[in-house]
């Protein structure tokens, strides 16, 4: 793993969202909703076009571990909603992080998911 | 060496490449015990993220265009719970205000469904709630949180204030308690179940 060369930041970065996210616009809601699972990409996956903000780093190495929501990003990084969601797309775009949204609702498929739900609380907490 | 505290491993979604992610809404008003619900059944300690409002209640992004105007953040918390190799289900738990419709909207949509804690001396205090989640098309069950000294309630005059239909659930829970907790979420998916079959 490469060695980020900025500053460790312990408080969020009192800048304003829109120098955080450089102007990008809204990524599409249903690409990055809450509970989309995102992890990094592999190194030959990458499409380096420019350097990453200290904010992206950050998001990038905080999902290199492992999978973790849109929303659990926000929170362990306490960055608006609105701002992780500019940034993942950029990352994204860029080929840095993988997105997993979650699946369509279909009754077909939300019957068979509330199965998976319900036995999956029983075995836990019966 | 990382500069950056790092995450401890259980943070992350076990199976990630694997799972789908689910989520179900815990709502009610101010103080009724939601966070107090998730925190007593979530694997993580409950995270919150929050969503900057316009007074308008718009939700901004960046401040391109709403210079001057008055800006406020609004948060809502979440917990999580893996529920095997394939699903992964979050709790996320927000007051009922309408007039944060874009958080509303990022909530809803994909939920499974709702549990709406009410508190039975607070009745009046949870019809905008319910009202919104009708809105927006959410099946849901009702929890009532009992607090301590409140009255013991009739369920049949509890149906009749909240004007509910005749199958939705009503249990009463402990938000402090995870296995009465769980149970009230195991009867709202039990509910969500009959209305997909
Ligand atoms: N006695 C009792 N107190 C509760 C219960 N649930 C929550 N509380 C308390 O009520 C207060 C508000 O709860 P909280 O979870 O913060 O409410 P929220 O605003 O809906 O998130 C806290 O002091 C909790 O400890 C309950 O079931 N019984
Ligand atoms: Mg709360």
């Amino acid at each position: 793993m490469t060695t980020p060369d900025e500053q460790p930041s312990e408080a969020p970065p009192l800048v304003r969202p829109y120098v955080i996210t450089k102007g990008r616009g809204l990524p599409d809601d249903e690409q990055l909703s809450l509970i989309t699972l995102v992890t990094a990409a592999d190194d030959e996956q990458r499409r380096p076009t420019r350097r990453l903000t200290p904010e992206e780093q950050g998001l990038l190495e905080l999902c290199a571990a492992g999978y973790l929501t849109v929303a659990e990003l926000a929170g362990h990084t306490r960055l608006p909603l609105g701002v992780v969601r500019i940034l993942l797309s950029g990352l994204t775009e860029g080929g840095f992080v993988i997105v997993r949204p979650p699946v369509e609702r279909a009754s077909l498929v939300d019957a068979r998911i509330l199965e998976e739900v319900l036995n999956g609380l029983q075995a836990k907490f019966g | 060496m990382d500069s950056r505290p790092s995450l401890d491993e259980r943070a992350y979604v076990r199976g990630g490449e694997t799972q789908t992610a689910v989520k179900i809404l815990v709502v009610g008003h101010f103080a009724v015990g939601k966070t107090t619900f998730i925190g007593s059944i979530s694997e993580i300690t409950p995270l919150s993220t929050e969503e900057r409002m316009t007074r308008a209640g718009e939700a901004v992004d960046d401040l391109k265009g709403v210079k001057g105007k008055t800006t406020t953040t609004v948060a809502m918390d979440f917990g999580r719970l893996t529920l095997s190799d394939r699903v992964v289900l979050y709790l996320f738990g927000t007051p009922g205000q309408l007039r944060f419709v874009q958080m509303w909207e990022d909530m809803a949509r994909g939920a499974l469904g709702a549990l709406v804690l009410v508190d039975p001396d607070r009745l009046a205090d949870s019809f905008a709630v319910i009202d919104l989640i009708e809105q927006y098309g959410l099946d849901y069950a009702i929890a009532v949180n009992r607090f301590d000294g409140t009255p013991v309630y009739e369920e049949a005059a509890l149906r009749d204030a909240l004007d509910l239909l005749d199958d939705t659930p009503v249990v009463t829970c402990d938000a402090r308690d995870e296995k009465s907790s769980a149970d009230a979420l195991i009867t709202l998916v039990r509910h969500l179940l009959d209305r997909a079959n």
